[in-house]
């Protein structure tokens, strides 16, 4: 099966879907979240900021700046992340999507002219994103609780240190001076702007925005980290009496 | 007189025809069955949908009416409310009485409707690609898998939880990249509950629907 772990992973998966049940087993208790007090004016923060300026920067980058700039600029970054998925593929024991990931890296440099297009999806190699944090997720490394990074946003700690490495892998922060900042400055309005669709459907589904981003986030680590296949996807599978 | 060749050959094909309607009406409630399957049943209905979403220049506007009616029409009478509302209240559902139990399944039935629509509304021309379904013959419970493709972008994985009811698969969670319709709001719901009670979240919901969005 594609979408499974590699068989050789197995064993070590198993170990993580212990620690991750043992991790999210008294979430529904109220205790998946001990260091809440501390997030929550994290967050209002971070949702502050976005309202009053990445947000408008944002929609004014999305009204003013033409649809296939737009697409080449977030092309090119998310380029220079094939870089970083392609290292972690490796090292969550998959060989051949590294490689796939890799190529896409040196199609679209070259063919792509600097990632700017992504001819490497028309020849069928397809975007995947794998981050540190799942590489240590599949070493058995537990989540531990869930943090709210200033600027950064959702996270757990084990995925704040996952950050870490990708930091070092990021070739945009190699770049000096005044080009860093607009770069950077770059990087966050076009990503946020192609965030925008999303973040209106969780202001229009969230009746506590804190709660509702937290549990989504941690809905959406677990999937990525099972690859599609989380343990404990289905809403009630283990509460079959609550549904009398 | 003898028939000529011309209207012999009329009479078998007619004769031909009526056998031929007659097996197709014999056949059709099998064929019929076979439609019903859930994952063709999403399909199908994720075809209908997507086209009348590229035909309608009023939803690719963004008029929320003209969605909602496509919604209410295609969507609704195969999603199972009353399952989504008891997961999303979990054990809180067992202290509703019936009238609460009545409100909240429609309070939530048109907060997820409304999330829904504004997903539907983000869609332009994606490809949906189909997972073959893995579910053994007589299961009563499948998950359908699908996936949005984007270039340039990871595949957007569309996930249906889905139970069979009388003769009818229905509907009764959706999960997009893992991130669950209903079961999102499980420990939101219980927050609730226990800071304001059953009557709180009901008020909570109700205030939430009547905020325009």
């Amino acid at each position: 099966m594609e979408y499974t772990l590699s068989t050789s992973f197995r064993p070590l998966a198993m170990l993580v879907i212990v620690t991750a049940l043992s991790g999210c087993a008294t979430a529904g208790e109220g205790n998946g979240d001990p260091i809440e007090p501390a997030n929550r004016p994290v967050f209002a923060f971070n949702q502050g900021l976005d309202h009053k300026v990445v947000r408008p920067v944002a929609e004014g980058y999305e009204a003013h700046v033409p649809g296939p700039v737009r697409s080449c600029v977030s092309n090119v970054f998310s380029n220079l992340g094939d870089i970083f998925t392609s290292v972690n593929q490796l090292l969550q024991g998959e060989p051949g999507k590294a490689a796939s990931d890799i190529s896409r890296f040196g199609i679209n440099t070259t063919v792509g002219v600097l990632g700017c297009f992504d001819p490497a999806s028309s020849m069928g190699l397809e975007k995947h994103k794998r981050d540190f944090g799942e590489t240590l997720a599949l070493w058995g490394v537990p989540p531990g609780p869930y943090v709210v990074l200033p600027l950064l946003g959702p996270s757990t700690v084990r995925d704040a240190f996952g950050l870490v490495p990708g930091w070092f892998l990021d070739p945009t922060n190699y770049v000096g001076g005044p080009a860093a900042l607009a770069l950077k400055g770059t990087q966050i309005v076009s990503t946020r702007s192609s965030n925008l669709r999303a973040s209106d459907l969780i202001d229009a589904a969230a009746l506590d925005p804190y709660l509702f981003t937290r549990d989504a986030f941690l809905a959406h680590r677990l999937d990525q980290i099972y690859d599609g296949h989380p343990p404990i996807a289905k809403a009630d599978s283990a509460k079959p009496e609550d549904l009398q | 007189m003898r028939p000529s060749s011309t209207e012999r050959f009329e009479f078998a094909a007619v004769a031909a025809l009526a056998v031929l309607l007659l097996l197709l009406a014999l056949l059709a409630p099998v064929a019929l069955a076979e439609e019903l399957a859930p994952d063709a049943l999403i399909k199908s209905i994720t075809a209908e949908v997507t086209a009348a979403i590229r035909q309608d220049p009023a939803i690719r506007a963004g008029n929320a009416r003209s969605l909602c009616e496509l919604v209410e029409a295609k969507i609704v009478p195969h999603f199972d409310f009353n399952r989504a509302v008891r997961i999303a209240m979990g054990h809180n559902w067992r202290s509703a009485t019936p009238e609460q139990r009545e409100e909240l399944t429609r309070e939530f039935k048109t907060l997820v409707l409304r999330t829904y629509s504004g997903a539907l509304a983000a869609y332009r021309d994606q490809a949906i690609a189909f997972r073959p379904l893995r579910a053994r013959p007589g299961e009563g419970e499948v998950t359908v898998r699908s996936e949005i493709k984007q270039p340039g972008s990871e595949a957007l994985a569309i996930e249906y939880d889905m139970e069979k009811t009388g003769a009818d698969w229905k509907v009764y969670d959706i999960r997009v990249s893992g991130i669950s319709l209903v079961a999102t709001y499980r420990n939101t719901f219980s927050e609730e509950v226990r800071n304001h009670g059953i009557e709180g979240l009901i008020q909570q919901l109700s205030a939430k629907n009547h905020r325009p969005s």
